[in-house]
């Protein structure tokens, strides 16, 4: 058992380096930038679901508020960028560690709650961010931020003429939040995290303390959201609260975690290969008549999957390697 | 107005809170709800309070049906029954949404000359509005209906011990898929209901019902999941709540005082006031 585990994460982890090496020379092949587009929020989606994963996959603590998080590294990089001419490299991880200290601070009285009680007042504090945010006129309130070009440098990061770099940094946030993953998967909080998720009265009484595991994930999840939402924002030039804070960001970070596969490590990349080019395609070929056709195309193939493969894509290997291993 | 989420938040509170069922696609009832009760005023020259029956009746069988054909299915998954839930119901909100645009298009709609639109009523010196005033009887009849219904029929009891265990309920004879059914169709004919009179004072939209849902969701829990009577006091609490907000913040802060009393709430009582689950 031990020996099968072993070998499994070393195969993921060869796996999933081929796989970033073929993405890597992806550019190579794509000169559209319509497609390179739909790529890099691909990439960023994966990273994004991957980083929601830690805290409701694997620790078992359903978050509808990530937009939270995502928002609050968006806009502590353009307020210090914008205001203070601090450099977005450093507003990044500025974002990342508050909304890790925010994170830990909300877990403070959020994690006595359980069930549907944890999952509304998660939405509820996003949307309490949200409304802030539209109301804070220094900030930008509802009309958000325009971020000034400067021209493209990796100083500033930003870039007008091509989207490549943009593409390689989500790419590298991929595989950072990938191997975040990889890598807590076997470690002692990886093993706490899913007994809380199971039972926490019984990992508590084997010595798990269930308060900080959660805490940790908390933590880790939000610091890699924020980053991802500094990077959305340099990537759009363009930031509102709506769009990086509303309650419909929460659930599109969530989807490709929970179609690919929630709690699995793979679950994220695979949702997010699917269902983020699915998306783009049909709004731009069905959805440019504004009827609403691509809502429901969308709608209807997340009723679909959701109830056809309630444990995620992934399941769908796992199901046909079993089948070959009994043969 | 706190009545008027009561009466949106009772049909969640029998879905979401007796059934434990996640329905994210509440809000999206109240949006066909809306264009129901609008489509009979424009063709048929109904009143929506006449018609608010006729709507009721509708949204029951359109309820009952989303239960048996989709809802059914994802009450079955082994894993993550949750996130399946959340999940579909949301997937079945955007589709409605989005058939609401190709049919009824994005255009903001409104019904001009109601029976009770605009007019107000003077009790005491106090002027209020009219369609408030009759929603808010309707939500306090729709809610002591309900508490009967759950408290003291055989329906209410099989309810009830449908969703404690299904395995039991279905050796004394109880089709489950039948009694659920039913209840999502009595959640969606309340919502129905509460569409029919905000009609009257509401612009009619295709997303109009996400703006509800989630202070319908917050009014639920703020009750206390599995408690008629917490989700009635809730709407109460919601409405004091916003309107007291409403004087001190500017009114697009509204609904912050709503979720910080939501959060105040769960961090003293984390199963709500009045919660059995």
């Amino acid at each position: 058992m031990d020996k099968n585990f072993a070998t499994r994460r070393r195969r993921d982890l060869i796996v999933a380096a081929v796989l970033a090496a073929l993405a890597a020379l992806a550019p190579l092949f794509v000169k559209n930038v319509y497609i390179q587009n739909i790529l890099v929020l691909t990439l960023m989606y994966a990273a994004l679901s991957q980083s929601w994963n830690i805290l409701s996959g694997y620790c078992g603590q359903i978050s509808l508020g990530h937009a939270l998080y995502f928002g609050i590294g968006a806009y502590t990089t353009e307020l210090l960028f914008t205001k203070f001419g601090v450099l977005p490299w450093f507003g990044m991880l500025a974002g990342g560690v508050i909304a890790a200290v925010i994170a830990m601070g909300l877990g403070y009285p959020f994690f006595r709650l359980r069930g549907h009680y944890f999952v509304i007042a998660t939405i509820v504090i996003a949307e309490i961010g949200l409304l802030l945010f539209q109301n804070w006129e220094w900030a930008g309130a509802a009309m958000g931020i325009t971020i000034p070009v400067r021209g493209d440098s990796w100083l500033k990061f930003q870039f007008m003429r091509s989207k490549l770099p943009y593409f390689y940094f989500a790419l590298a946030l991929c595989c950072v939040a990938w191997f975040v993953t990889w890598w807590l998967e076997d470690s002692k909080w990886g093993f706490w995290w899913r007994a809380v998720k199971d039972n926490p009265e019984a990992a508590e009484s084997l010595g798990v303390v269930v308060f900080n595991s959660k805490m940790g994930a908390a933590a880790v999840s939000a610091f890699l959201v924020a980053v991802g939402g500094a990077f959305y924002a340099q990537f759009l030039a363009y930031i509102d609260p709506e769009s990086v804070m509303g309650f419909q960001f929460s659930l599109l970070m969530a989807l490709p975690a929970v179609l690919g596969g929630i709690g699995t490590l793979w679950g994220p990349v695979l949702g997010a290969a699917i269902l983020i080019p699915m998306t783009e395609l049909t709004r731009s070929y069905i959805g440019g008549s504004g009827r609403g056709v691509d809502l429901i195309v969308y709608g209807a193939l997340i009723v679909a999957i959701s109830l056809a493969l309630p444990q995620g894509l992934v399941s769908l290997f796992s199901r046909s390697k079993a089948k070959g291993a009994t043969r | 107005m706190g009545l008027l989420y009561g009466l949106i938040a009772v049909g969640l509170a029998l879905i979401f809170g007796l059934m434990d069922v996640t329905n994210f696609a509440h809000g999206e009832f109240l949006m066909i709800a809306m264009y129901a009760s609008f489509f009979l005023f424009t063709f048929f020259a109904i009143d929506p309070l006449l018609s608010a029956p006729l709507v009721a009746a509708a949204m029951f069988v359109f309820g009952a049906v989303i239960y048996l054909l989709v809802v059914r299915f994802a009450m079955r998954a082994k894993a993550n029954a949750g996130m399946v839930q959340i999940f579909t119901t949301f997937g079945l909100a955007i589709v409605m949404r989005g058939l609401a645009q190709l049919f009824f298009t994005p255009d903001y709609r409104s019904i001009p000359q109601s029976w009770l639109g605009g007019k107000t009523i003077s009790v005491a010196g106090i002027f209020l509005p009219e369609p408030q005033l009759v929603g808010a009887l309707v939500s306090i009849a729709a809610f002591a209906g309900l508490y009967f219904f759950i408290h003291r029929t055989d329906f209410g009891r099989a309810l009830e011990a449908t969703r404690e265990d299904p395995g039991a309920v279905a050796l004394v004879g109880i089709d489950k898929n039948r009694v659920f059914a039913f209840g999502w169709g009595l959640g969606a004919a309340l919502v129905g209901l509460a569409g029919a009179i905000m009609a009257v004072f509401f612009y009619i939209y295709p997303d109009v019902g996400a703006s509800f849902a989630l202070i319908a969701y917050v009014t639920v829990a703020l009750g206390g999941f599995g408690s008629v009577f917490g989700a009635f006091a809730g709407g109460i609490i919601v409405g004091l709540v916003e309107a007291v907000t409403a004087l001190m913040l500017p009114p697009s802060l509204k609904s912050v005082g709503i979720y910080a009393v939501y959060l105040l709430v769960v961090f003293i009582r984390p199963r709500g006031l009045f919660g059995s689950m």
